[in-house]
């Protein structure tokens, strides 16, 4: 199996190659752009055989995927941030018409103020779809991740969309050694595409056409039922890619020290590396600190993390995104996920609009954290904003740049 | 999946293994029920007056028009949701709209 030299983005296409996808779609948006851009040289070198779609926005870009999708191809489309909330509409069509269908997004801020850095707010908006929300935490995971995203939405127990996250330019523009699989190993993982039904000329069928309420409301009620099977077929599919790769992530999460440790912080995408470091340093200072990754943010990874952090002192939580008015909406999972244990418990809200969160920064609220347990016993703090540095404990400076921007 | 009454037709190319239900019909006559039951005002056809024109079968937004044997017209009233549009357009008043119930 050759070793690239890949960006995240560049490594979504040849996953896609490798998926044998028939239909993409997508509008250009940063930090996605790349993929579809790779996506139809491949088409145009003839080294793949699939139909690029033009599309004059990404509303259009999912419909026209869905369609082709409902039609019996193997679809794929990406998008971004803006692009993603312009789709929104059509990812509810999507998911309540049960059809298999694989979407990248690459994680951006949402404006205002235009921003293309980095954070999870736009992918946070997908929870509530009916799509399969994944994060990867780097280049390799991301082809991997991809490559599984068809067979996990294409099995006869899920029939769901799913949507691969990967945060922007820090995995989709930088290059990172990533091993592609031959074709053979792919199509041996990934059997022909399979769908509920197809809507074809000759099938003469409707699709959302008004129902009776109470079938409306089943429907919800087995796309719930589909999300619990999907943990299970998620599973599955990370131990045969293991089989025949050799490279196995964990499933719904990953767990890193988290054995032994009293603390466990709680991260996702490729910013967990960093919470990782964080982890090591603090252990030299004596907080045994464990990382449980969230691979799956929907279906939510509920026995998997109460599992880990039984008899645990303490969880952090890091969410690059915010609920307005209420916390993280990772925090916000994790809080119902122990609800009746005594375990302490902290949000974090940090690295929202791309801000860069190194391991230190880690470091300072997983040791402010463990330094609280230990003192006053147990903690609970839903929302703890941990601003940028250079504003962190400085509330004079921030009401100064306030004025200067008002 | 969801069978909309015997109409609806099966084309799951794989059965699935968990409760599945999707928003599938196909065109067919009421494949949402009895449309007549939202009816509140019904059109009832004056056989004295009408010529077998059509007019009213022609604007009828939901075909449940249809002509007798003696050329007049009949409604469906179990799909008829009771517009109104056939007696606004009859041009011989043919047409009454009566209140239901």
């Amino acid at each position: 199996m050759p070793i690239m030299g890949l960006t995240g983005n560049y490594a979504v296409a040849h996953a896609v190659r490798l998926a044998r996808v028939q239909v993409v779609a997508a509008y250009p948006i940063t930090p996605q752009t790349t993929i579809v851009e790779k996506i139809s040289e491949m088409v145009e070198k003839g080294e793949m055989n699939a139909r690029v779609i033009r599309v004059e926005s990404e509303h259009s870009a999912l419909a026209a995927v869905f369609g082709a999708a409902s039609g019996g191809a193997r679809a794929f489309t990406a998008t971004a941030s803006h692009g993603l909330l312009y789709m929104y509409e059509v990812t509810w069509w999507a998911a309540g018409a049960r059809v298999p269908l694989v979407m990248a997004v690459v994680t951006r801020a949402i404006g205002p103020p235009w921003n293309i850095h980095v954070d999870h707010q736009d992918i946070m908006t997908l929870r509530d779809t009916g799509w399969i929300v994944s994060m990867a935490q780097e280049n390799q995971e991301v082809l991997d991740l991809t490559i599984q995203a068809f067979r996990i939405s294409e099995d006869p127990r899920v029939y769901l969309p799913m949507v691969v996250g990967l945060d922007g330019f820090i995995l989709s523009h930088t290059r990172a050694p990533v091993d592609v699989p031959e074709q053979e190993v792919v199509d041996e993982f990934l059997p022909p595409r399979r769908q509920p039904y197809v809507i074809s000329p000759e099938t003469n069928l409707v699709m959302g056409n008004i129902a009776p309420d109470d079938i409306h409301f089943l429907m919800r009620y087995s796309m719930s039922e589909a999300m619990e099977a999907a943990k299970k077929v998620i599973e599955e599919v990370d131990r045969e890619w293991a089989k025949l790769t050799g490279r196995r992530y964990g499933g719904l999460v990953e767990c890193y020290k988290c054995e032994d440790a009293d603390y466990i912080a709680i991260t996702t995408g490729s910013w967990s590396g960093d919470a990782k470091k964080a982890a090591d340093m603090l252990r030299e200072e004596g907080y045994n600190y464990g990382v449980l990754r969230l691979r799956f943010i929907r279906p939510w990874p509920t026995e998997k993390i109460a599992m880990a952090v039984e008899g645990k002192k303490g969880v952090i939580v890091f969410d690059r995104a915010v609920s307005m008015g209420a916390t993280g909406p990772i925090f916000a999972d994790v809080a119902h996920t122990l609800y009746g244990s005594n375990i302490s418990l902290m949000g974090v809200i940090a690295g929202l609009a791309g801000v860069d969160m190194k391991a230190r920064d880690f470091a300072e609220a997983m040791r402010m954290f463990s330094s609280r347990v230990e003192e006053e016993g147990r903690v609970y703090e839903p929302r703890f904003w941990l601003l940028p540095r250079r504003y962190r404990g400085r509330p004079e400076r921030v009401k100064e740049v306030a004025k200067r921007w008002s | 999946m969801y069978v909309l009454e015997e109409r609806a037709t099966k084309v799951l190319l794989e059965e699935p293994q968990t409760l599945f239900l999707a928003p599938l019909s196909r065109p067919a006559l009421g494949s949402v029920g009895k449309t007549g039951t939202w009816r509140t005002m019904r059109p009832v056809v004056i056989l004295d007056k009408c010529t077998g024109c059509k007019i009213c079968w022609l604007y009828c937004p939901e075909n449940t028009i249809f002509m007798r044997d003696d050329g007049k017209v009949r409604i469906d009233y179990e799909y008829c949701k009771g517009c109104g549009v056939c007696a606004n357009v009859c041009p011989f008043d043919a047409i009454e709209m009566v209140p239901e119930g």
